[in-house]
């Protein structure tokens, strides 16, 4: 190619603002496509993959479409390493949760289960190979006491004991300081909320945890309703200051969104919702991304009506280069040179939208000079 | 080709250019690094692996050992094992560069593959029948293993039995013998014609040498054996050899013990464990003297077959 040709690839590439084709998205859009992979894109596909904790989502994908055989060996091997892994993962999920039912049996608080946790009791597609690192859950503010002793009885204990952490956790977050047992070293985090209580937007919990429907079978467990947990994934995203799992998290919102469109009245229900807990923007870019990195189909009058939560057209062109460069794994085959900048960005604004400007400062402040540092 | 047809400073470069595709076992490694003891140890202890074709284009891993970014490279300089550019381990000291090739290269296996149960052991074959050799470190299993190894039985592994789910087979996976301390002396001088890496000191393990796995196991690198025998080795000073007969439940649980993976494979990790126990007579085994020890694993007979 001559020069002046690329030159203006990359011009128009900027300009035009096209996604690059990473094998990762093509992965995910269009799993069928992939029995035509040579080797060398298969060894590519593999290390992307697996960099962004999706390689058994992608075996379940090939799988379920009963492409799997037609995969060359050894990447097929790797492929059903990774799907090993995910099914322990997912038993782990239900033994755990079946533990922490037991240890807040007596105090009698109604559990939400939230993320990965609920897709995989309720049997949501997301749950399939995915990986898990903790458990989330929700209950009442009032209640943050009694289900904290109550799994301290039963050999959960506190992590973060520097008084300031605990003081972070406790007076300005959504959540308490995350809780490993002791035994088994699996971790689970409490909420009141889904977003800190210092951050500009207030999702009211109430609302959330009154709309929440009980799991079938289970007359103690409860996850939010469609289009809340839609909107809780798309506000854990978008608000998050690591996105180096972003790409798994918008995964799990387009399987939900693919799941629930089946239902009667959901897009309007996600429309009226997110007005009503003031989540527009979040809801907005998660229809937005989806859209564009994996083909989520939604139907126009959704995308017309999340409109209402779009930036204006100057910080949606600036947030288009940023999260599309930040969604993605932390590859090099993934990144060029303006993907570091993205993602130190969108911490920035992550941890803006987490606090108040003063607070933020003495929080940044307390954590450089006065903390302790890690060994 | 192998790794032998290189000159030491084609290897060298290639290293650094290109990397390598470097087939252990059934596993194909992509390794790049510019750092010269790496491939020091490459051109000895390597010799004789084969080199994948870069066209074919597949690797399971991709490392690479380079030097890290940071000010001590001026004066205590570092190396940093990367999976895929990523740091798994935090640096070691330049010197032990070679050692933690050999290190991540075992952490790339127990860490991904999962169609095999994978025990911490040392596996060799004679006629057929395999013996896996579980044991915690400083028990003398790499010892005996280096010595078994250059006295008729083949090298499987030093370090990983990897076990087939599929059919219960073991997979080898010939690499070089990693010893330490007093018995790299012993095996040197146990066998005079044994081709050791330079002693690397004052690593976590102490001073530690890698031998070279012999030909004959590395050429055989395919054949996947039946197991015969879970021997659980240990080494103590002046004892008399003795093989003491072990009951099949306690050895389940000490094999289970030292696997890396027996619990994430779930039913498949019972059922494979179940299968080898069975199919294996179980036996302690203490010793001091490798000749004694020689003698009596060749005196081993496989289990009659049941009805």
């Amino acid at each position: 190619m001559r020069w002046w040709c690329t030159i203006y690839h990359i011009i128009f590439a900027e300009i035009l603002n096209v996604i690059p084709n990473y094998l990762i998205l093509q992965a995910l859009r269009e799993p069928e496509t992939l029995t035509f992979l040579s080797l060398p894109d298969w060894d590519l596909l593999i290390r992307q993959a697996r960099r962004a904790n999706l390689l058994a989502r992608i075996c379940i994908l090939l799988d379920e479409r009963g492409l799997l055989e037609q995969v060359p060996s050894k990447p097929r091997e790797h492929l059903e390493w990774s799907r090993v892994i995910s099914e322990k993962h997912t038993q782990a999920v239900h033994w755990e949760i079946t533990l922490i039912r037991k240890a807040l049996a007596k105090a009698g608080v109604p559990v939400i289960l939230l993320k990965g946790a609920a897709y995989v009791m309720a049997k949501f597609p997301p749950a399939k190979g995915r990986l898990f690192s903790d458990i989330d859950i929700i209950v009442p503010k009032g209640n943050l006491n009694a289900v904290e002793a109550a799994l301290m009885l039963h050999g959960w204990a506190a992590t973060h004991h520097d008084a300031y952490d605990q003081r972070y956790y406790r007076t300005w977050m959504h959540e308490l300081p995350p809780m490993q047992h002791i035994k088994r070293m699996t971790v689970i985090d409490v909420h009141h909320a889904i977003l800190p209580e210092t951050a500009a937007l207030h999702p009211d919990s109430a609302k959330l945890m009154a709309a929440a429907q009980l799991l079938d079978g289970y007359d103690d467990l409860k996850v939010f309703a469609p289009a809340d947990m839609v909107l809780h994934s798309a506000v854990h995203l978008f608000h998050n200051e690591q996105l180096d799992q972003g790409l798994r998290d918008l995964v799990d919102i387009d399987g939900l969104l693919r799941h629930f469109s089946e239902l009667p009245s959901f897009w309007h229900n996600l429309a009226v919702r997110a007005q009503e807990l003031n989540l527009g923007r979040p809801l907005f870019y998660a229809l937005r991304y989806a859209v564009r990195l994996l083909n989520t189909p939604i139907p126009s009058g959704m995308m017309e009506a999340a409109k209402s939560g779009r930036p204006n057209p100057l910080t949606l062109i600036f947030t288009d280069q940023l999260f599309e460069r930040a969604l993605m794994p932390t590859h090099n085959s993934c990144s060029d040179w303006l993907t570091g900048t993205a993602r130190r960005i969108l911490y920035v604004r992550a941890t803006w939208l987490r606090m108040p400007p003063l607070l933020l400062a003495r929080h940044l402040f307390h954590k450089a000079f006065i903390s302790p540092k890690p060994v | 080709m192998n790794v032998s047809a290189l000159s030491p400073s084609e290897l060298k470069f290639r290293l650094r250019k290109t990397g390598i595709f470097l087939q252990t076992g059934s596993f194909i490694t992509h390794l790049k690094t510019s750092i010269s003891s790496v491939a020091e140890g490459l051109g000895l202890l390597y010799a004789d692996y084969l080199l994948v074709e870069q066209q074919d284009g597949f690797a399971d891993f991709h490392i690479s050992l380079v030097h890290p970014r940071n000010l001590r490279r001026w004066f205590k300089p570092q190396v940093l094992f990367l999976f895929d550019g990523n740091p798994t381990f935090k640096p070691l000291p330049l010197d032990q560069a070679f050692p933690m090739l050999e290190w991540g290269l075992n952490w790339c296996i127990s860490n991904h593959v999962n169609h095999c149960l994978i025990i911490h052991a040392a596996v060799v074959e004679k006629g057929g029948y395999a013996a896996i050799l579980p044991a915690p470190p400083g028990s003398g299993k790499s010892t005996l293993c280096a010595a078994l190894v250059n006295r008729g039985w083949r090298l499987l592994s030093d370090e990983l039995a990897l076990v087939r789910v599929s059919d219960g087979k073991l997979i080898p996976l010939p690499r070089p013998v990693s010893l330490k301390n007093e018995s790299i002396e012993i095996i040197r001088s146990y066998e005079p014609n044994a081709i050791f890496s330079r002693k690397v000191a004052d690593t976590i393990k102490g001073t530690v040498a890698h031998m070279k796995a012999p030909a004959d196991s590395i050429a055989r690198a395919t054949e996947a054996v039946e197991v015969a025998w879970v021997i659980f080795p240990k080494y103590q000073a002046g004892a008399m050899a003795c093989l003491e007969s072990l009951p099949q439940s306690r050895a389940f649980m000490r094999v289970a013990d030292n696997s890396f993976n027996y619990s994430l494979l779930g039913l498949n990790g019972f059922k494979t464990m179940t299968r080898l126990i069975d199919a294996s007579l179980c036996y302690d085994f203490e010793y001091s003297k490798l000749d004694d020890a020689i003698e009596i694993f060749g005196s081993l007979k496989p289990q009659v077959p049941r009805r």
